[in-house]
């Protein structure tokens, strides 16, 4: 027992979508039960964060890390997780680039609490209550991690060892990783455990000479089912994609909204994707790509989908003034892929 | 691997650089930039001695890398290039940084903003040069075979020029014949020899020149390749006459019972017909059913012409046939269209009958054209008293083109000359300035001037056919300020010349992204230096000649259908050209196939390969320009020498905060 190598795993801002994930490998979780000896997994095994402050520094040998950084405590177990593993794992499109809850870095964090608290339709708070970071009770004072203005992904806070993208990772890729650790085979530090070419190489649909004169929604068409959906409109991320899904959501007729993000060493998906896609917008004036444009609502959803914290743009411009706490400023460390 | 050894050379290009940037400051900072290992300021980099300074430096201090801090790389890149080759130095692991025009030209006033920017561009230069890759130019045989378009006077000048040289060269030509807008010219100023005289021995040459293929009435629908090798497809339009069998007899025009307005050589004051040969000495000899007018094509009826046709040459069925031609070099010699006066309505060309073009005069007074030379009003008998010519119609008119049309002022003296002599008329010549800027041009001024033709400065604000009295009374009155003397003038006379400008082709745009050239906004293509490569364009293996460059007369013309003759002659002469290595290709181990980049080039370089399924460039069709570079999603296509690696890292460079030692360039120019 005390000889196999110790596991972590932490939820950090996220769905919980990699937890299933990870018990998605069915009998083969006992592989990895056989393997390591896990030491902590607060979705699954009572442990405490301070189970894990009192461990020796370095002495878990791997933590996959998934969600996103959006709060103190996010950060926190970060820098706690870092400092107590040899291999730290961002698991997971949310800690890789921020993901889904990093598309909040389209708001501020003051229009989100007013829509979520106040304006949204089925919020009924007359009197305007929002979360406060402290709060005095009989009890004595209770305190609130602070919320960030901006989500970051987990290589934005602290140095991370590797990368495994998805939303969630799939089965194959998690065996990869984790086949990769067994082995030792380890990819040098830094590296996307995965395929580097894009996920058209695994879709089996056909594709042609690309020009897109208009796009369509899911709804709008019921796609060919041997023809590549971006020949027919339908918008499909999949061309500036890493493979490793074997196109599950192309094979079904979705687009791919891009989970596993851009190749080895490109510096923004979402450029890379928009460049893409602008070069075969069928239209010669600025009018007709305008029009073309106009059948793609949303296009930052699009184009940043899962990268944008990650990205060369990471948010929305802040207001003049708007301040980071020092928190969110401290260590910034641009992901190596 | 040995360590990168940067040497930084920064040019005081006497007081251009130096003048508002501080060059010993900037060299002496430089040496702080990673890897630099020397940096030095001189006052002239280009010349002799500071391409020396550059490969002494690379053997003594074994620099591996090289950064020239100057002028724009248009100008000089090559010249440091070639010095570090001389000294063994790949010329790839070379970069410049330009801080004349994008530093010292910019910010004149400003020694320490232009100084800080300097600073930004010389470190861009370092971080982006020490990730250059040694990189070999690509050899490429040369087509001996040369393309002329246009069988203008510059076209035929150049083609002759090479045929005779020895090569082979085809001249496409719209028109049915060679000769071009000369060939409607009486007579040239300013020796006042006939046009026909000394144009058609040279259209003949061109035609009975073995190394000379012409192909008239044809167009160029597609330009594919580069320099050494071009592939031009050309459309050959039917002519609807065999041009094997036809011997040129011109029965079938005499036969012909069409009479057609001729719009194109006699410019709409005489008439051709349906079948026709548009002049007598046209080469090729052979003539061109007009199939818009021919009763035949109209009525399925007729066909005189096939029946007295002794040579059985006529084919009504004859198709549109598509060539394909594989040639080295092209010069373009599309010339120029006449401005059309109809745009300055208070000239009243088109709606008051004896106000003519320039063109229009050449036909009158040309002694095989519609008049047989007599000069005479619109009804085509009457002698004009009195002939007005406006210079400057058109030309050096902010409303139409700002440019002077060059020929103008030779041309109007020219007709001053000819009116004079054949109708002893009353001359007036209304200028702005007189521009007789050649050799023996200001001596036919001169003679003109003695002749007693009136010269009035200023230019005219309107013809008219509104008389303020009887002297005036079936006149055309020209409405003028003469700025000599100060007064309003009114001139009533028979006949109006409009000295119209030339213009660039209508098609001038499309030609040149047919051919890839650059044309500038008024749509004349540009060379490629104004004054020390006139003849040449940014397109290797692509020349200009004649007034589709520019306006200009038939001595500049001819002397630059010679140049770019001369130039295709050493570029043939060399047998093989080498090419730019800057191209691109794609990591087939990385790209998906997904086909995003297979419509793009803009030169057919990328082929699909459906197995293995990758898309794959051609280099020797690829001109580096980086559309697919930047389209491909992932990022499996690299343009060398312009590797994400070398963009990023020039960009971190020219990111350096200056501001801990003084101003950064933006809060300075803020």
């Amino acid at each position: 027992m005390a000889d196999k190598p110790k596991l972590a795993l932490y939820w950090a801002s996220s769905c919980g979508g990699c937890e299933i994930a990870v018990l998605g490998l069915h009998e083969k979780i006992l592989d990895v039960a056989a393997a390591f000896d896990i030491v902590f997994w607060p979705c699954v095994m009572d442990m405490k964060y301070a189970d894990v402050e009192a461990l020796e520094p370095g002495s878990i040998d791997v933590c996959l890390f998934n969600g996103a950084i959006r709060n103190d405590e996010n950060a926190r177990m970060a820098h706690l997780l870092r400092e107590k593993s040899k291999v730290l794992i961002a698991f997971g499109s949310c800690a890789v680039g921020g993901a889904i809850p990093g598309l909040a870095n389209f708001s501020s964090r003051d229009e989100m609490f007013e829509w979520i608290y106040y304006q949204s339709p089925t919020t009924e708070n007359p009197s305007r209550v929002f979360p406060q970071r402290r709060t005095d009770v009989a009890e004595g004072e209770l305190e609130l991690p602070a919320f960030w203005n901006t989500v970051k992904a987990l290589a934005q806070v602290v140095p991370v060892d590797y990368y495994l993208p998805g939303c969630p990772p799939e089965v194959q890729s998690i065996e990869l990783a984790v086949n990769a650790l067994v082995s030792g085979a380890v990819p040098p530090s830094g590296a996307v455990i995965g395929l580097n070419i894009a996920v058209c190489d695994e879709c089996p649909r056909e594709r042609q000479d690309k020009k897109i004169s208009r796009f369509y929604r899911p709804q709008e068409i019921i796609p060919d089912p041997a023809i590549c959906l971006l020949d027919q409109g339908l918008f499909c991320a999949g061309v500036a994609t890493r493979a490793g899904c074997k196109a599950r959501c192309p094979q079904v007729g979705m687009g791919c909204r891009g989970c596993y993000g851009p190749l080895d060493g490109v510096y923004d998906h979402g450029a890379r994707l928009l460049s893409a896609i602008a070069s075969i917008i069928d239209a010669d004036t600025p009018e007709e790509v305008e029009a073309v444009l106009d059948t793609l609502p949303d296009p930052a959803g699009y184009f940043y989908r899962y990268y944008l914290p990650q990205s060369l743009l990471r948010r929305r411009a802040r207001e003049n003034g708007q301040k980071q706490s020092a928190a969110e400023k401290t260590p910034v460390a641009t992901p190596t892929n | 691997m040995t360590e990168s050894r940067v040497g930084v050379y920064v040019c005081h290009c006497g007081h251009n650089i130096a003048g508002a940037v501080d060059v010993e400051h900037l060299s002496e900072w430089a040496l702080d930039l990673p890897q630099v290992v020397v940096a030095r300021n001189y006052q002239f980099m280009c010349a002799g001695t500071g391409q020396e300074l550059i490969e002494n430096d690379i053997r003594e201090y074994g620099l591996t890398h090289v950064v020239v801090a100057s002028c724009s790389p248009h100008m000089h890149e090559k010249t440091f290039r070639n010095a570090c080759e001389r000294a063994g130095l790949n010329a790839y692991l070379f970069e410049m940084a330009n801080i004349r025009e994008h530093a010292s030209w910019v910010h004149p006033n400003n020694r320490s903003a232009a100084t800080s920017k300097a600073k930004a561009l010389v470190s861009a230069a370092v971080h982006r040069v020490l990730k250059h890759q040694a990189l070999e130019p690509m050899r490429v045989d040369i087509q001996p075979t040369t393309l002329v378009v246009g069988g203008g006077i510059a076209g035929i000048q150049a083609a002759l020029e090479i045929a005779d040289a020895g090569y082979p060269v085809y001249v496409v030509e719209r028109e049915p014949s060679i000769g071009g807008h000369m060939a409607q010219f009486d007579k040239t100023f300013p020796t006042l020899d006939c046009a026909a005289c000394i144009l058609t021995p040279k259209m003949f040459d061109a035609g009975a020149h073995p190394n000379i293929t012409l192909l008239t009435y044809s167009e160029i629908e597609q330009v594919e390749g580069s320099v050494g090798n071009f592939r031009v497809t050309v459309r050959r339009k039917a002519r609807k006459v065999r041009e094997d069998v036809c011997t040129g007899c011109g029965t079938c025009w005499e036969k012909c019972p069409v009479k057609v307005v001729d719009g194109v050589f006699e410019a709409g004051l005489g008439y051709r017909k349906a079948i026709y040969r548009p002049f007598p000495q046209a080469v090729p000899k052979y003539p061109v059913i007009d199939v818009e007018n021919c009763t035949y094509f109209k009525t399925e009826k007729c066909r005189a012409c096939e029946r007295y046709c002794p040579a059985s040459a006529i084919d009504f069925e004859m198709q549109d046939e598509i060539v394909t031609l594989t040639v080295g070099n092209i010069i373009l010699a599309t010339g120029y269209d006449l401005f059309d006066p109809r745009r300055i309505p208070q000239y009243g060309y088109g709606r008051l009958p004896n106000v003519f073009t320039s063109l229009e005069f050449e036909r009158l007074t040309n002694a095989a054209g519609p008049t047989g030379g007599k000069i005479t009003l619109r009804d085509g008998e009457t002698e004009p008293r009195s002939v007005a010519i406006i210079h400057c119609v058109g030309s050096r008119d902010k409303a139409y083109n700002e440019y002077c049309s060059a020929i103008c002022c030779m041309s109007s003296l020219k007709f001053a000359h000819l009116a004079k002599e054949k109708t002893n008329a009353e001359i007036y010549n209304f200028y702005i300035d007189m521009r007789p800027i050649a050799k023996g041009y200001e001596e036919f001024y001169h003679r003109i001037l003695a002749e007693g033709v009136h010269f009035i400065r200023g230019r005219v604000a309107e013809i008219t056919d509104a008389a303020y009295g009887p002297e005036e009374a079936g006149k055309l009155v020209v409405v003028a300020e003469d700025t000599l003397i100060g007064r309003q003038r009114r001139v009533p006379v028979d006949m109006v010349i409009l000295a119209a400008g030339l213009e660039p082709r209508r098609d001038s745009q499309a030609v040149s992204h047919l051919f890839g050239v650059g044309c500038g906004d008024s749509g004349f293509f540009t060379e490629r230096h104004p004054k020390l490569d006139p003849v040449a364009t940014v397109t290797e293996g692509i020349y200009i000649a004649g007034a589709c460059q520019g306006p200009k007369d038939i001595p500049d013309t001819v002397a630059q259908g010679a140049a770019a003759a001369a130039r295709v002659l050493g570029v043939i002469s060399r047998k093989q050209v080498l090419l730019e290595p800057v191209r691109a290709s794609i990591d087939e181990s990385r790209c998906s196939g997904c086909r995003v980049c297979n419509n793009l080039c803009p030169y057919n370089a990328i082929e699909y390969l459906a197995e293995p399924g990758v898309s794959r460039v051609n280099a020797a069709l690829c001109k580096g320009c980086g559309t697919c570079v930047a389209a491909c999603p992932s990022q499996a296509i690299t343009g060398a020498h312009f590797t994400f690696d070398q963009i990023m890292a020039e960009i971190d460079g020219i990111l350096i905060d200056v501001s801990d030692r003084e101003q950064s360039p933006i809060e300075v120019l803020a």
